[in-house]
């Protein structure tokens, strides 16, 4: 089975193009599984045009834990289904971590109206994808466009750089062409992230909403002011 | 920049030599390193701390400033044709058609609202190989462009300008230039910069500053703005236009700067001055092209009627505007 990771800040437009990307394969038995943080409201849009869809919800654990933690079973839960494509879909989190795995294709959805200097502040989520779609390009001045590609470029050269309108879905089949690149995979177990999610776990990451020094109870750093 | 200029020349010279590096170091909070050495070096001895935690080396980041002075490679590739080699319309009826189009070439398309105008353009934006639902191949050059190099195709050869487009940036218009320059890691902006605004207010008739924000830009000024900005500055060696009549521009100007250039230009349009100022225009119906008509002297001589009334119109818009009548100002209260 082949695989692909999405990740993209909120309402970027992740699932617009996985949809429309999926509209243009044919002969493909593709699923989806959504990862999110407390709420996910695009189950209904892929069930509305067939598209087998599961979704996780973190809850009080760390997002990327648990996606990392999730994604091996997903995967054989797709294999034994029978699907051809499997394709996660993660939110943007925050921007700390990056959901890509080594191996598995990455994409990095991110639109043209978030500023000219989001590039620099997405991290490992935009610097570790082998594919950035940038949608709302139809939205902004071509100079606009051309520099925020070019800020995109500085913070990663290699990527592959793909303009998809999420509403009318131009430029979606030309991502569909890139996930028949994905190398066949028959398990997720032996490969590893492409970056670290965070390594301190304290007592807030547990449930503790308390404000104050003797209650983190964990790996904690703090800042350093003057006076 | 290859890797041997990397590894040998001081960073102060490197910088000096490839402008855009100032901004990539800049980007990376990087501008404090010693620019007496070489970049790698100059990163062994003051990389700080927290590129560790974001998992870049120094080598690392002497890869990636490689690779991003190289990554605009095919930016400037020269196209010398674009050709449409017919697919077929919307009920499957072959275009038996192809059309050539070289450098300086402007062509309109026109036909009603939904004959395929923007599935055209769509098209050229994609280089389509049969694979788009008008079954339309583009080739650039006499070729096909391979899927490989499909994927970031459109972005680099392609410009666009349509009636949706806005700015999304709060600055200056003077700095929405420099930074466009820039962006094509121009060692000199001052003087594109400079003809570019210059051009944009001959566009717009209604002069604007360099400090003028965007925000505060009207319409007409921020459609003359991004005109001559994408002429002038975008290297794409095509530009398609979808729909600029109503921006309150001096179309005529406008289409003497589109054909000045050596660009290939489409021009989708419903505006008559604009469609037949054109060489040649592409008449489509039902999702196909029905033919391609070459301006003759009928064409230019509606047009001759069309400028003349067009200039009527912009006189007295400039005159009701001012509070004249009859070319005399009605004077005060």
């Amino acid at each position: 089975m082949k695989m692909i990771t999405v990740a993209g800040p909120p309402s970027s437009g992740k699932t617009s193009v996985i949809l429309h990307a999926l509209a243009s394969i044919s002969g493909q038995k593709a699923a989806v599984v959504k990862f999110d943080c407390l709420t996910a409201v695009d189950k209904e849009q892929y069930e509305a045009v067939g598209i087998t869809v599961r979704v996780g919800y973190a809850g009080k654990l760390c997002p990327d834990h648990y996606f990392v933690t999730n994604v091996p079973d997903a995967f054989d839960w797709a294999v034994r289904s029978g699907f051809d494509l499997l394709i996660t879909e993660s939110a943007g989190l925050c921007n700390r971590c990056s959901p890509y795995i080594h191996g598995i294709p990455a994409v990095c959805v991110i639109d043209n109206l978030s500023g000219i200097h989001t590039p620099r502040k997405l991290g490992p989520l935009l610097r570790m994808a082998d594919v950035i779609v940038v949608t709302k390009a139809d939205l902004v001045s071509q100079a606009e466009r051309e520099v925020f590609a070019y800020n995109i470029r500085k913070m990663n050269p290699r990527a592959t750089l793909l303009r998809v309108n999420g509403m009318t879905g131009q430029g979606a089949f030309l991502l569909a062409k890139s996930f028949a690149l994905a190398p066949e995979k028959e398990t997720l177990s032996g490969l590893s992230l492409r970056f670290t999610t965070p390594s301190s776990v304290c007592a807030y990451c547990t449930g503790e909403k308390r404000i104050g020094l003797e209650y983190p109870l964990g790996m904690t750093r703090p800042m350093e002011f003057d006076l | 920049m290859t890797e041997d200029e990397l590894y040998r020349l001081p960073l102060g010279a490197l910088i000096e030599k490839y402008p855009a590096c100032r901004d990539f170091l800049k980007s990376y909070g990087l501008l404090t390193l010693d620019a007496s050495l070489p970049f790698p070096q100059a990163l062994e001895k003051d990389l700080p701390d927290s590129f560790r935690e974001m998992q870049l080396s120094a080598s690392d980041l002497a890869d990636l400033l490689v690779a991003f002075h190289t990554s605009d490679a095919d930016a400037h590739i020269r196209v010398s044709s674009l050709e449409i080699v017919g697919g077929s319309d919307k009920d499957g009826r072959p275009e038996n058609i192809s059309v050539m189009l070289c450098p300086g070439d402007v062509v309109s398309l026109v036909g009603p609202t939904g004959s395929g105008k923007s599935q055209l353009l769509a098209d050229i934006e994609c280089a389509a190989r049969a694979d788009t639902p008008s079954r339309r191949r583009i080739l650039f050059n006499g070729t096909e462009i391979p899927d490989a190099r499909r994927f970031s195709f459109g972005s680099r050869l392609v410009a666009q300008l349509t009636q949706n487009m806005n700015f999304v940036m709060d600055v200056s218009a003077e700095e929405f230039l420099e930074m466009h320059a820039l962006s094509w890691m121009l060692s000199d902006t001052a003087p594109i910069v400079d003809r570019c605004f210059e051009m944009a207010n001959r566009l717009s008739g209604e002069r604007f500053r360099k400090d003028t924000r965007l925000t505060r830009l009207s319409g007409g000024q921020a459609r003359a703005l991004m005109i001559a900005d994408t002429v002038m500055i975008s290297p794409a060696p095509i530009l398609l236009i979808d729909e600029i009549e109503n921006a309150g521009i001096d179309r005529l100007e406008a289409m003497k700067l589109l054909t000045q250039g050596k660009k290939i230009v489409l021009l989708a349009t419903h505006d008559p001055l604009l469609a037949l100022s054109a060489g040649r225009r592409i008449i489509l119906q039902n999702g196909g092209i029905r033919a391609v008509l070459e301006q003759d002297e009928t064409d230019r001589e509606n047009l001759k009627e069309l400028s003349e009334a067009d200039r009527l119109n912009t006189s007295l818009r400039q005159a009701v505007r001012n509070g004249e009548r009859n070319g005399k100002d009605v004077g005060n209260v």
